[in-house]
């Protein structure tokens, strides 16, 4: 955790949390005292009311306000041998809407960030085919593009709370995703050039980066709403996000997305490869373990509060706000309860509702200061209901790492601090 | 039929059969070449599709997995500090702490050639020989106890080696939990039989960066 100085005491000690909790909300956020005839934010002038800023030629590519330095991706450095093969994290609890800015998407790599150089970049579709093709990047960017809004989460997001609440922050506990909207080709249009063969069932893609990521993906879903896309929210992809060319399964855990796409290869069966193996097959208490467990089920989180952004504005009106999405199609309601999952009420969706994409919800009351115990749950287009964490304990054991969708608990303290809580 | 209309779907045909690049309507793209796709098609399958011709025997492998693999993945695949485990781990799948090596867990031999081959060494991916990979994959499997230190491992004998836990793979059987039939809300209140207690936190649970997680908690 190099890069984030004023953040990783957080993991160890409960003391130093509160003080990066209110070090970051309580002095740019609390109530400031009011002296004498007024608050000298209006009392007195402003440098910035006074003088002259920056000049159009001064940031060429724009950042964010340097009292947003915080809000940056942070990764676990115990989670992994080596950053090198390792994840970062989404500051969910800084972001607000649907849309997950293109600099705070997490990241997770196999073999580091690829630098590829896009004039060098080719595409490659062989195997079960009329004819095996190549395509530039530029051959790409002639056929007909979509634009598409759509999740990504690792399957492995909240992997770490199976045994129990562990990570005290939603960027750690829910931060393996984002929602971008792509720019990008059917695949289905890409392997209709090169004319599939009636006896291909397969897809796997193949990434350029050192790790040379493989995954099989079934023929049906690669013709049916996947995209090979090359702009992620307007602009070109991030390095990190695959460029100059990644692969986008909607709805689908985030390892199928291959990243720095240069190869699709057809074939009748699937190739067992080791991410479909060793990794991403979910093991169950009795020694089984599921495989090809592709799609990710609804899930929700509240973002705010959560235990970075704690509730520093003591009672009175309150904004309980947190993202929702499921892989199998829109989010239909979005309950919250401030009692542990005793009662519900519904939050309100505010923002488009796209298939396959964050919802953005809602929750505003009026909190009497006393402490919360605060959950969401998801239900989606197919009536499938975000189960809670002892559901899929049942059905699952504490040992399949992946798909852990179950509902979260904060507890919100009287003091406005908030715990990653178990409950009963 | 007409002798043009007949030369004219002789034509057509000839085109859509001799030239099925046209099968694609935009025309896009150029043929790959044999030996391009000879340098990238390097996947393999469990049923051997794939395989590079070759052979070598675990005396080899442990001569390479010592000098190239066994820094990070320890000289009997135990793992140094977080790097993976590659043997062990028997009869470990329904314990309280699986360990998921080649033996115990992988369910295909071809995905040990495949990965090793297309990425390992780390850092220095695709710079084995196919006999090198053989090699270690024979060695692999003689740390996994699963074959004998005189075993060598060839394209041809590939396929017979099966790995223990090949049958333990089932399919997605999602969704596990309930469904809301149309028009039926979830459980709105009372949900809960009385007061909700907090039954861990992560403050008890929590885990520090020292470095002496297990690593079964760990994500990849
Ligand atoms: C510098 C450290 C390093 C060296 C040297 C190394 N590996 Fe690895 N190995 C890794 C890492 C890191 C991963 C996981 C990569 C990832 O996250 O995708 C890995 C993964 C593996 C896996 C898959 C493990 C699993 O459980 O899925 C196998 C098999 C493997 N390595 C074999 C080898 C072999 C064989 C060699 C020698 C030719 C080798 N490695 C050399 C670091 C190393």
């Amino acid at each position: 955790m190099s890069d984030d100085a004023i953040y990783p005491k957080t993991m160890t000690s409960r003391r130093s949390f509160l003080g990066a909790g209110l070090a970051l909300g309580g002095a740019a956020l609390a109530k400031p005292a009011l002296a004498g005839d007024g608050e000298a934010a209006i009392l007195e002038k402003q440098d910035w009311t006074q003088y002259l800023g920056d000049g159009v030629d001064a940031r060429p590519y724009g950042h964010p306000s340097e009292f947003e330095k915080n809000v940056v991706r942070r990764n676990v450095s115990w989670l992994t041998a080596d950053p090198i093969s390792s994840v970062n994290f989404t500051p969910l609890h800084d972001l607000d809407g649907i849309i997950t800015p293109n600099g705070l998407c997490f990241e997770r790599h196999h073999a580091g960030i690829a630098e590829v150089d896009p004039a060098q970049h080719r595409l490659m579709i062989n195997g079960l085919v009329e004819k095996p093709l190549v395509f530039t990047m530029a051959d790409i960017m002639r056929f007909p593009r979509e634009n598409r809004i759509y999740f990504l989460e690792c399957a492995a997001n909240s992997g770490m709370e199976w045994r129990g609440a562990q990570l005290n922050g939603c960027q750690f506990t829910h931060g393996m995703i984002h929602n971008v909207m792509y720019t990008g080709v059917p695949l289905k249009l890409l392997l209709q050039e090169a004319g599939v063969k009636t006896n291909g069932k397969w897809v796997m893609p193949e990434g350029a980066d050192a790790s040379v990521m493989t995954r099989s993906v079934p023929l049906g879903k690669a013709m049916q709403d996947c995209l090979v896309a090359f702009k992620m929210n307007g602009e070109a992809l991030r390095p990190e996000q695959g460029y100059p060319l990644r692969l986008v399964v909607p709805g689908w855990e985030g390892n199928m997305w291959v990243k720095w796409l240069r190869r699709l290869e057809i074939g009748d069966e699937p190739w067992h490869h080791r991410e479909e193996t060793s990794k991403y097959t979910d093991l169950l208490e009795n020694g089984k373990a599921r495989r090809f467990t592709w799609e990710m089920d609804a899930k929700s989180v509240i973002t705010n509060p959560s235990p970075q952004a704690p509730l520093l504005h003591k009672k009175g009106q309150t904004v309980i706000t947190g993202v929702a999405w499921s892989g199998r199609g829109t989010i239909d309601r979005v309950d919250v309860s401030i009692d542990g999952g005793r009662n519900w009420k519904t939050a309100r969706i505010d923002g488009p509702s796209f298939d396959k994409s964050m919802h953005r919800f809602y929750y505003d009351f009026d909190w009497d200061g006393s402490p919360l115990l605060l959950q969401s749950r998801a239900m989606d287009s197919t009536g499938y209901v975000q189960p809670t964490k002892k559901q899929l304990r049942v059905e699952r054991g504490t040992n399949s790492i992946y798909h852990n969708n179950g509902i979260q608990t904060w507890h919100v303290k009287a003091n406005g601090e908030v715990e990653n809580v178990e409950v009963s | 039929m007409s002798k043009y209309l007949r030369i004219a779907i002789m034509a057509w045909t000839a085109i859509f059969i001799v030239t099925p690049a046209l099968a694609g309507k935009f025309n896009l793209g150029r043929g790959a070449t044999e030996a391009e796709v000879a340098a990238w098609d390097i996947d393999v399958r469990p049923d051997g599709k794939g395989l590079p011709d070759g052979k070598g025997t675990v005396a080899e492998g442990e001569v390479i997995y010592t000098e190239k693999c066994a820094s990070c993945h320890g000289v009997f695949g135990e793992g140094i500090d977080r790097w993976p485990v590659l043997a062990g781990g028997h009869d470990s799948l329904k314990s309280e702490r699986p360990v998921k090596t080649i033996g115990s867990y992988w369910p295909f031999l071809s995905t040990v050639f495949d990965y090793v081959n297309r990425a390992m060494p780390f850092g220095q991916a695709g710079s084995l020989e196919a006999d090198e990979v053989y090699a270690i994959t024979a060695y692999l499997l003689n740390l996994n106890d699963l074959v004998d230190s005189e075993f060598e491992l060839s394209k041809q004998n590939f396929v017979k080696i099966r790995l223990p836990n090949e049958t333990n793979f089932i399919a997605d059987t999602r969704p596990d939990t309930p469904i809301i039939a149309e028009g039926e809300e979830p459980c709105m209140t009372g949900c809960k039989p009385g007061p909700v207690k907090v039954t861990g936190t992560a403050r008890v649970l929590d885990v520090t960066p020292a470095g002496d997680k297990d690593k079964s908690d760990s994500l990849d």
